[in-house]
This record gives C-alpha cells, sequence and structure tokens, in this order.
C-alpha cells in the first residue's frame, strides 16, 4: 500500500511534513529529540487529528476512512503500551485480531505465527507484566504483526532490544514485504535496514533520499549538532557512522 | 529467527486456569443453591423442604395450607424479591466495576468512581429529610435517589467534557462526588428528623430491607440488558485496556466507545444505587477476584465476574439479616467483612499482578 503525508501539520510541532512511501518500501525517520517524529507517526496511526495536511493511504485520506478499515490496513507499535491488567502474551497477540472477522482457527494461526516471526513463541503463556522491556517489546511487535497489516508503522521498533533481537526485528519487519514507516533512533541500523530516510527537524523534513545521501557529515553537524565520519560497511556497503567524541572536538 | 528458536524454553509462569465454561456452569449451580438458601434463612428459618415446595408451588399455580400462609407469604413476599434483587444488585456491580476499571485503565476504580453514587445519596437524603415526593409512598426514596443519578450523570459529563479521557473521568468523578456528599451531609445535619437522618445514613451503607416485587422488573431488565451490552464489549475493553493510542491503531472508535461506555455504565450504577443504596466493596473487589481466577481478558471476566457477584451478595445480604437479628446490618459492612480477608488471602496465593506492578 502507498502511504502519502502531504503537508502534514500539527499546531507549533509540525510545519508542513511531506513523504512519500512507495508500497513495500521501508522508510525510516530520523531526528533529533523534539523534532516531531512521534507526532509525525501519531497522525498517521491516528491517535492525533492533524491540524493541516493529510495522510493518504492509496491515495484516499485516512480520516474519512472508520478506524476499524484503517487498523485493517495499518497496524502500530506506539510509545503508549502501559498495561494496567494481568493479561497473557496470548491474550495480547490476540488484540491484533480485533479487526479482522477471522474465524478462531485462522486468528489461532496468525498469533502462532506473529509470536514466531520475532522468536516469542515459547512467552505464549507468560503473564505480559512479568516479561522484560525487550520481550514486551517483541510481543507488541507480534501484535503488530498479527494484524496482518499492509502498512506498519514503528515507533522505535528497536527500543529495550538486545543487539541480536534489534537485527531480527528489523530483518522481520523488511521480510514482510509490507510499507514500513519506522521512527529510529540508531542512526547505523536505519541506515542498514531503509531504502530510505527523512531528517526531520525542528518539525519540518529537512533533508530525504537513500541513507548515503541522507546520512552525510554536514547533515549530522546541521541538525545532530555532532561531527562524525561516515565509512562504507566492510560487507553490505551501507553508510555507517563514527562519531567524534564531544571532548576531541573543540 | 529461526536461529534462536532451539533455546531451552522458560518454565510457564501463569497461573493454570480454569475452563471459563466449566466456571460459569459450576457457578450456575451455586447462584440457585445460594438462591434457595438466602429464602430458608433469616431471623425466621424456613426448612429447605417447605422453601422449595412454597416457590414450585407459586410457579406451577398450586395450592398451599391454610396453617401455612404466614411462612409462604414470608417466602414469596418478602425473602424471594429480596434475594433475586441482592443477585442483582451483585451481578451489576461486579459487571460495572470490570469494565469502568478497563475503561479508566485504572485497578482502583469502582462503580462509584464516576460520582454517580454521590449524586443519588443527595436524592434520597433530600427524601429522608425534607419528605419530598411523599406522595409516592414507599417508592419515594428509590425514585429521588435515580433522578439524582441522572442529574449527576448529566453533571460529571458535561463537566468532563466530550473528550472522556481516563484521568479527566476520574478526577472529574471524584471531585463531583465530593461535592455531592457535602451536600448529602448538610441535609441530613440541618435535618430537624434525627430518625429520618438516620435512615438515610443505612440507606447510604447499602439495604435490601423492604425490597418488594415491585422494584425488581426495572433492577432485572436494566443490570441484565447491561450486562449483556457490556460482554459485546469484552475485546474492546481487551484493547481500551492496553491504552488510547493502541486501541485506536486496533480499530477502536475510543472517544465513542468511552461515551457509550459511561452512559451503560452510569444507567447501571444510577439504578443499582437506587434499589439498594451503595454498596461498597464489591464492585471494587469481586473483579480483582475474578481476574485472579480467569486471567484479565473481559471475554472471559465478563462471563464469570456477574455470577460471582450474585452469589457474593445474597450471602452478604444474609448475613445482614442473620449475624445482629432482629436488627440488620447495612450491607457495605458486611462485603467489607467478608471481602478484605478473602481478597488478601487470594493475592497472596497467587503471584496477582496488580496495574503494572
Amino acid at each position: 500500500m502507498d502511504l502519502r503525508l502531504d503537508g502534514l501539520a500539527v499546531d507549533r510541532i509540525l510545519h508542513g511534513v511531506d513523504l512519500h512511501a512507495g508500497a513495500g518500501e521501508v522508510h525510516g525517520i530520523v531526528g533529533p529529540n523534539g523534532s516531531g517524529k512521534s507526532t509525525t507517526l501519531r497522525c498517521v496511526y491516528r491517535a492525533l487529528k492533524p491540524s493541516g495536511g493529510v495522510v493518504l493511504l492509496n491515495g484516499r485520506d485516512i480520516t474519512t476512512a472508520r478506524v476499524r478499515d484503517t487498523a485493517r490496513d495499518l497496524a502500530a507499535l506506539t510509545q503508549d503500551s502501559h498495561v494496567e491488567f494481568d493479561f497473557t502474551v496470548a491474550e495480547v497477540v490476540a488484540m491484533g485480531r480485533l479487526p479482522h472477522r477471522g474465524t478462531p482457527r485462522q486468528d489461532e494461526e496468525v498469533q502462532a505465527d506473529a509470536l514466531s516471526r520475532v522468536d516469542a513463541a515459547h512467552l505464549a503463556d507468560r503473564s505480559f507484566l512479568t516479561l522484560s522491556g525487550g520481550e514486551r517489546q517483541r510481543v507488541l511487535i507480534a501484535r503488530a504483526l498479527a494484524q496482518q497489516p499492509k502498512v506498519l508503522v514503528l515507533d522505535e521498533p528497536t527500543n529495550h532490544l538486545d543487539i541480536s533481537h534489534q537485527l531480527a526485528v528489523l530483518e522481520v519487519v523488511r521480510s514482510l514485504g509490507v510499507t514500513v514507516l519506522a521512527v529510529l533512533h540508531d542512526l547505523n541500523l536505519a541506515a542498514a535496514y531503509c531504502d530510505r530516510l527523512h531528517v526531520l527537524d525542528h518539525g519540518r523534513v529537512v533533508r530525504s533520499g537513500a541513507p548515503a545521501e541522507v546520512l552525510t557529515p554536514e547533515v549530522l553537524r546541521e541538525v545532530f549538532h555532532v561531527r562524525a565520519h561516515v565509512v562504507r560497511h566492510p560487507t553490505s556497503g551501507v553508510p555507517q557512522l563514527l562519531f567524534e567524541h564531544r571532548e576531541t572536538h573543540q | 529467527m529461526t536461529s534462536t528458536s532451539s533455546r531451552p524454553t522458560t518454565a510457564p509462569v501463569a497461573p493454570r486456569r480454569p475452563p471459563t465454561t466449566g466456571l460459569c456452569l459450576a457457578l450456575t449451580a451455586v447462584l440457585a443453591g445460594s438462591v434457595v438458601c438466602g429464602v430458608a434463612l433469616g431471623p425466621v428459618g424456613i426448612p429447605f423442604g417447605d422453601v422449595l415446595r412454597f416457590l414450585q408451588a407459586a410457579l406451577t399455580g398450586g395450592t398451599v395450607d391454610a396453617a401455612e400462609a404466614g411462612p409462604y407469604r414470608i417466602v414469596w413476599d418478602i425473602r424471594l424479591p429480596r434475594v433475586l434483587l441482592a443477585a442483582v444488585v451483585g451481578a451489576g456491580l461486579s459487571a460495572v466495576g470490570v469494565a469502568i476499571q478497563a475503561m479508566v485503565r485504572n485497578a482502583l476504580a469502582d462503580p462509584y468512581v464516576l460520582g454517580i453514587s454521590s449524586g443519588a445519596s443527595v436524592g434520597a437524603t433530600a427524601v429522608a429529610t425534607t419528605g419530598l415526593f411523599a406522595s409516592l409512598g414507599i417508592y419515594a426514596l428509590s425514585t429521588a435517589a435515580f433522578l439524582a443519578a441522572l442529574a449527576a450523570m448529566a453533571i460529571v459529563y458535561l463537566v468532563a467534557g466530550r473528550n472522556l479521557t481516563p484521568l479527566r473521568l476520574v478526577l472529574t468523578g471524584t471531585a463531583m462526588a465530593y461535592g455531592f456528599s457535602a451536600i448529602a451531609m448538610l441535609l441530613v445535619f440541618q435535618s430537624p428528623r434525627g430518625e429520618a437522618a438516620r435512615a438515610a445514613m443505612f440507606w447510604l451503607l447499602g439495604s435490601l430491607g423492604g425490597v418488594t416485587w415491585a422494584s425488581l422488573p426495572i433492577a432485572a431488565s436494566v443490570v441484565g440488558a447491561g450486562v449483556l451490552y457490556l460482554r459485546t464489549r469484552a475485546k474492546h475493553l481487551n484493547a481500551l485496556s492496553m491504552g488510547d493510542e493502541t486501541a485506536t491503531t486496533l480499530g477502536i472508535d475510543v472517544s465513542r466507545t468511552r461515551q457509550e461506555l459511561f452512559l451503560v455504565t452510569a444507567a447501571m450504577t444510577g439504578v443499582l444505587v437506587a434499589v439498594s443504596g451503595a454498596v461498597g466493596f464489591v464492585g471494587l473487589m469481586l473483579p480483582h477476584l475474578v481476574r485472579l481466577v480467569v486471567g484479565a481478558d473481559h471475554r472471559k471476566v465478563l462471563a464469570v465476574a456477574p455470577l460471582a457477584g450474585a452469589c457474593f451478595l445474597i450471602w452478604v445480604d444474609v448475613a445482614a439479616r442473620l449475624l445482629a437479628a432482629p436488627e440488620e446490618l447495612p450491607l457495605g459492612v458486611i462485603t467489607a467483612a467478608l471481602g478484605v480477608p478473602c481478597f488478601i488471602l487470594l493475592m497472596r496465593r497467587r503471584g496477582y499482578v496488580f496495574g503494572g506492578r
């Protein structure tokens, strides 16, 4: 599915964000704290109504669809995942089937598949609240996968994950073949797993393009206020960043 | 991610949970037994055989000896409506408690957190202390309580605004509850009729004394319809307990769902408070007790909680009649005395995780 953000504005936070992710492409949003990354995603997954501009799914304004219909096409991993009650992991993942009308058997297959994709099948009967931060994050991603979305919106999906699961989760996300829009803090992971990156600063997209075009020493200096060297990854060839420590650059 | 699938699996930590259908059937049987016991037990004990015979006679149009007219009257006119209403109130309070805790995402919420019951108490105390609605006779108290509950519901809804976020709802309800309670207290203290003030206080703590068949149909149909509605919203409640944003991404129209839930739970609470006063504890603790046994999935919780609440309140009412006979104790005193130890016991036995540890 084709996802387009056209002049997206939210009072005092976003000032016209334009972005286009074609079907099956993996797009990353990077930017410093407070640049409007999460706000952009919240408009996409409809937790926030933009004060200007539109989010278009396959050319259709997302706010004209019923929330439930949107949920069949688009799943999200949000930052708001405080759970009040003692659900089991299986029950949490089952919530991903809510927008669908499947038979119990179909639903169970989809849930089991989603859990094993994030290497969490063995957690199914555990209480969600007793999991570690990384395990919770994987279960929440499994819930999003259980929605069988065509567009996946991820707010810091690698949060709390150890390095092996960071790589594994992003590989799974890429392998789905769905359109992905993800906020990523780790620029090297963003460069390795995204087809295109969008740099957000003060509520505007200041640079868009392939990782090699976007992650340049100039952008890092101007937007992130750090000095960095860009090197090529020895096997994959994607740009990777080496940062100068602050005390070494006067 | 199959490369790491050979890792040893950790031992399951979740408690084994009984199948919900079996539990519901068992509770239905317990409920039927409780109704019979509830009718038999009281200041005037009536043998179980007689109870069953009287009930059969009443339901099938049989006859009863003239000599047994007294006990029959007690069973049919006094005890049975009272026991059935106890079941309805217990079922309703438990279901409303479950729904409200999920709706405001707060383990400490109960049916009275929205301020509806405090509103109702203003109506009830006004009747008891000023003789308002005197023309309605014995229904004056219930009618006034219900009207005041409706008014309180409208006030809370308007003050909280269209955007019923959990925190706004709880804060508005709590603030309004203080206001309403203050008015009720003022009425009690200003009242020249000391006995009336005592009656009002007794009513506030919850009582099923003086219940007749007349109050049963309305309460039963409102609670029945309300519980059925809540059960159709069980999956929505699951999603709402994960947070508003998550619920939205799962396809829930959060603000509309919460408005519907507010109206249904507030109406149910209003009716329940009108017929029985503000019985405490049931709506707070029963949901947790049920979650301890069946887990947090609202499809299971809302199937079991009404049955468990019905059984629980029947026995509470029996205790209220028996413990200080011929005087009656307020239900709220018994619910607390029975429920608190039971709750502590269950909480110590299992690793129950309360609201995110």
